[in-house]
């Protein structure tokens, strides 16, 4: 029984180690952050720009730019994840659904500087620059689109799954008082799902802002950006500026609170995550509980 | 009761007979005793795939009766009554050969909408399922997808009130559906059903997941609501199917040896009290003694 | 409804008439058209870009495949090569299934298999799915500012901490919740009634578990592994964070432990590094890497997926 009973240490071991991990990581975020709030010029957190190598880090900036892109992201992203979603849980006969279920799920697992490479090389010349011919080649709505295209699987799995969840005793009463397909649909499937088709749309949120890759080389905006509400500029997010921080031969290129600066909008972009993501899996309880 | 309806399903033969009566407009009796036929099934078989589910049913259903379909499970009686709406339209394999005459219009004739055949033919299901939404929207579902106009309050206390259901919820109908107990909830689904003014109700074990006093009100209920719709019942409890129906079909199962599948055929069908107390088939007759199934 | 008007709708022309109302349903058409213009647009768009990747990195595949994966980086992309950067990420992909796998799985047989109803198994678990969802670039700060300053003192000054295994044991670190939460969910489909048969005739836990659960459960386990091994390949912002380069890259120790203790690159790295440059022949240089490192990670992701489909259908 020793045996037994050393297995089982084992075991809790490894899963207790995902706590070790999580305290790791707010840790190190909480040190640095501290170090950087009490060390900054207040002044600098609201200047024109986002320029840490000149100590100018102008939060709004960031936000901003997170902000457009999840936008543009979600206004991709929502559209075409909804009605992938609706069209494979009531609409696709089986035989259709098992063969393009399967190929969006592979597609989902496309790497994110390939989405990148491809909002650079095409969405950028071929939509962005052709809907407003003064885009720049590196521009936030590129990187938008990009990141949109990105999340799309993403929000399509977790919207079917709900969707899904729905007994077909509910779609049965519907039809059986003559209700064509879209009514039940509209009216019955996609209401009694709808927590987790809200859950769908706000973890399409959270990965959008968590996104790095596509914006770091789509929206161009190395080094630093100025404030800007211009889709069809460079710009930078969160995660875009953390990356061009660190970018380059040595760890962080910089003077001062670069450094830490780093951590900081880590700890933001984390906390941010944070709270959509469990109030996304609130959403997803709420669909458990009803069914 | 005209002769034909006391037919008995058998392989193969034809049923010209019933497919005689063919009405005029002013063949109509708008007399009570002489029932008139709603549906008129003739030879059907419904398959699933290569598996055929039932086979040559034939049989009539008439206006303001309960039909009740018993026997044993797997022979196809909830298959078999949702044909009458089309019900297994929504299945993508599903089958079905012969036909279903419905005031004389083949149900199944390519011109004919499904959507239409389910506003006239509503359906009440083995679990209640009512929406996750309030008692009022549920009733008015129906109402509102088939275009209706009028009143949506009176509408609903209407509809509740046939399902003698008003009384217990009409100070909460605002309230979510999912709240009402078990039985209520079955009774709010008949009210819904009847909320589109339908002429048939299909009812498929409508008591099977109630308790004995909620099923009780259900079946005071059907015998209610008799006199203004035709309603089939497929049961499991053959005390039931004595109580609350006027005709009584018997299936029950053939099992093919090579294929190790079942397909039901109809054994009997007549009066009630015939069908209990003096049944002309061996077979239904060891089913209501209990000595089978 | 009274008795009479119910029994003159009888007349099969009026039934007739109204039973074959086939209104063209307009709504109904529409909105299915906007659903499969949905669907198709997204699948459409992610098969342009497959094209574009493929059609823009031909000119490179076909003409010098050989060259191009045995190559080394440099400032000319027509000999440009990306060998360091899968050696980077075949030791990334190494360290993931050496230390995210096992720990992994074990945490995921800890979960289903042994954990009590407690307060502790619950915060464990809504744990592990808050950290399924930390943005990766946040790993790759927890692999800086632990790995990079950990491993200085062992990797010697050169490289300064920021190697390969720093990268591994981030990534590792990365993939490690979505290994648990695949792995308990396959766990999970396996039914009890397995489980009552072990202990029934007098089976230890442990011995269920190895003999009857984890056969059970190990295609939905290895799909969930494989599909956390692709998303680290393709992963490129936490080795941005714990100092991945492109730049001064040591004169290749090939596959051995030596390079271990060398600044590294990988291949996602490569392809952010190239995409930026402006310098004719890094598109299609960069194409050529997107589509190596695609084939590797599409490869992966279409195994456990139809893996995963066929045992499901078995069941």
């Amino acid at each position: 029984m020793r045996k037994e009973a050393l297995i089982r240490w084992l075991f809790l071991g490894t899963a207790a180690l995902s706590i070790v991990i999580s305290a790791l990581i707010v840790l190190t975020l909480a040190r640095e952050t501290f170090t950087f709030v009490t060390q900054v010029d207040l002044s600098s957190l609201w200047s024109e720009g986002w320029f840490p190598r000149r100590d100018l880090y102008d939060i709004r900036t960031l936000f901003a730019g997170s902000v457009l892109v999840t936008l543009v992201a979600m206004v991709v992203a929502a559209p075409l994840g909804m009605g992938a979603a609706v069209y494979l849980a009531e609409y696709a006969r089986p035989r259709v659904r098992r063969a393009l279920k399967p190929i969006l799920e592979i597609l989902a697992g496309i790497p994110s500087v390939v989405l990148g490479f491809f909002a650079l090389t095409w969405i950028s010349p071929e939509i962005v620059q052709r809907m407003n011919d003064e885009a720049a080649l590196f521009n936030l709505m590129a990187a938008g689109i990009g990141v949109g295209l990105l999340v799309t699987p993403l929000v399509a799995s977790i919207a079917e799954d709900a969707m899904k969840s729905v007994p077909t005793a509910l779609r049965e009463a519907s039809y059986g008082m003559g209700a064509r397909k879209v009514t039940t649909a509209v009216r019955v499937v996609i209401p009694a799902s709808i927590s987790g088709l809200v859950a769908a749309f706000i973890l399409g949120i959270s990965r959008a802002i968590g996104e790095t890759m596509v914006v770091a080389i789509a929206a161009g905006a190395s080094g630093g950006s100025l404030f800007s509400m211009n889709v069809f500029e460079r710009g930078q997010t969160m995660t875009a500026a953390m990356a061009s921080m660190a970018g380059g031969t040595d760890a962080v290129k910089g003077a001062g609170l670069t450094f830490q600066s780093l951590f900081f909008v880590g700890m933001m972009l984390f906390l941010l995550t944070l709270l959509l993501n469990m109030v996304a899996g609130r959403f997803v309880r709420r669909v458990r509980q009803k069914y | 009761m005209p002769p034909d309806s006391k037919l008995k399903a058998k392989k193969g033969i034809p049923t010209a007979q019933r497919l005689d009566i063919s009405r005029s407009p002013s063949d109509v009796s708008l007399t009570e005793q002489e029932p008139v036929p709603v549906f008129e099934v003739d030879d059907l078989s419904v398959y699933y795939g290569a598996f055929r589910a039932i086979r040559n049913v034939g049989m009539t259903v008439c206006e303001r009766q309960i039909t009740s379909f018993i026997g044993p499970s797997g022979c196809g009686k909830t298959t078999l009554l949702r044909c009458f709406n089309r019900m297994n339209d929504l299945v993508d394999i599903a089958r079905v050969e012969g036909s279903i005459l419905y005031h004389g219009i083949n149900l199944y004739h390519p011109e004919v909408n499904a959507v239409e055949v389910r506003r006239r033919v509503g359906m009440v299901f083995q679990k209640p399922n009512p929406f996750p939404k309030s008692i009022y929207d549920n009733i008015t579902f129906g109402p509102k997808i088939a275009g209706l106009k009028g009143d949506m309050d009176e509408i609903v206390e209407r509809s509740l009130r046939r399902a003698a259901l008003w009384d217990e919820v009409k100070d909460r109908l605002k309230d979510s559906a999912m709240g009402l107990s078990g039985g209520q909830q079955q009774r709010l689904c008949i009210a819904r059903a009847l909320a589109v003014n339908p002429e048939v109700i299909l009812m498929d074990e409508p008591c099977s997941a109630l308790d004995p006093i909620a099923t009780g009100r259900i079946e005071d209920l059907m015998e209610e609501i008799k006199s203004e719709y035709t309603i089939i019942i497929v049961t499991h409890n053959m005390q039931q199917a004595a109580r609350v129906s006027d005709m009584c079909a018997f299936f029950t199962a053939e099992v093919n040896e090579t294929s190790d599948t079942r397909t039901g055929i109809l054994v009997e069908f007549d009066k009630t009290e015939k069908m209990f107390s003096n049944p002309a088939d061996e077979r239904t007759e060891n089913y209501v003694t209990g000595r089978f199934g | 409804m009274n008795a009479a008007s119910r029994t003159l709708t009888s007349s099969p022309e009026i039934v007739r008439a109204r039973l074959q109302g086939r209104r063209f349903d307009a709504a109904g058409f529409f909105f299915r058209l906007l659903l499969l213009a949905a669907m198709f647009v997204t699948l459409g768009l992610l098969a342009l870009l497959l094209f574009d990747v493929v059609s823009g990195g031909w000119g490179v595949i076909s003409t010098r495949l050989g060259d191009f994966l045995t190559g080394k980086l440099g400032i000319t992309a027509a000999r440009a090569g990306i060998s360091q950067g899968l050696r980077g990420t075949f030791f990334i992909g190494v360290f993931v299934v050496a230390i995210a796998f096992p720990l992994g799985v074990g945490a995921a047989i800890y979960l289903e298999e042994y954990a009590p109803h407690s307060r502790l198994t619950r915060f464990i678990d809504v744990n592990i799915r808050n950290l399924a969802g930390v943005p990766s670039v946040v790993y790759g700060l927890l692999g800086f500012a632990i790995f990079v300053k950990a491993l200085r003192f062992v990797t010697g000054p050169e490289s300064n901490g920021a190697t390969v295994i720093s990268a591994g044991l981030t990534l590792a670190v990365l993939v490690l919740p979505i290994v648990i939460i695949t792995s308990a969910e396959a766990l999970r489909a396996v039914p009890d009634s397995l489980r009552e048969a072990g202990f029934g005739v007098g089976a230890t836990r442990w011995e269920v578990v190895r003999s009857h659960v984890l056969p059970y459960a190990g295609p939905g386990i290895l799909t969930g592994t494989v599909l956390s091994l692709a998303r680290a390949l393709g992963e490129a912002a936490p080795l941005i964070l714990v100092g991945a380069t492109t730049g001064y890259l040591s004169e290749g120790a090939g596959y051995s432990l030596a390079s271990l203790q060398e600044r590294f690159t990988a291949m996602p790295i490569i392809i952010y590094t190239w995409a930026g440059r402006p310098q004719p022949g890094f598109q299609e240089a960069t194409a050529a890497a997107i589509v190596v490192l695609l084939v590797v990670v599409l490869l992966a992701n279409t195994v456990a997926i139809l893996l995963r489909n066929r045992y499901e259908k078995r069941r």
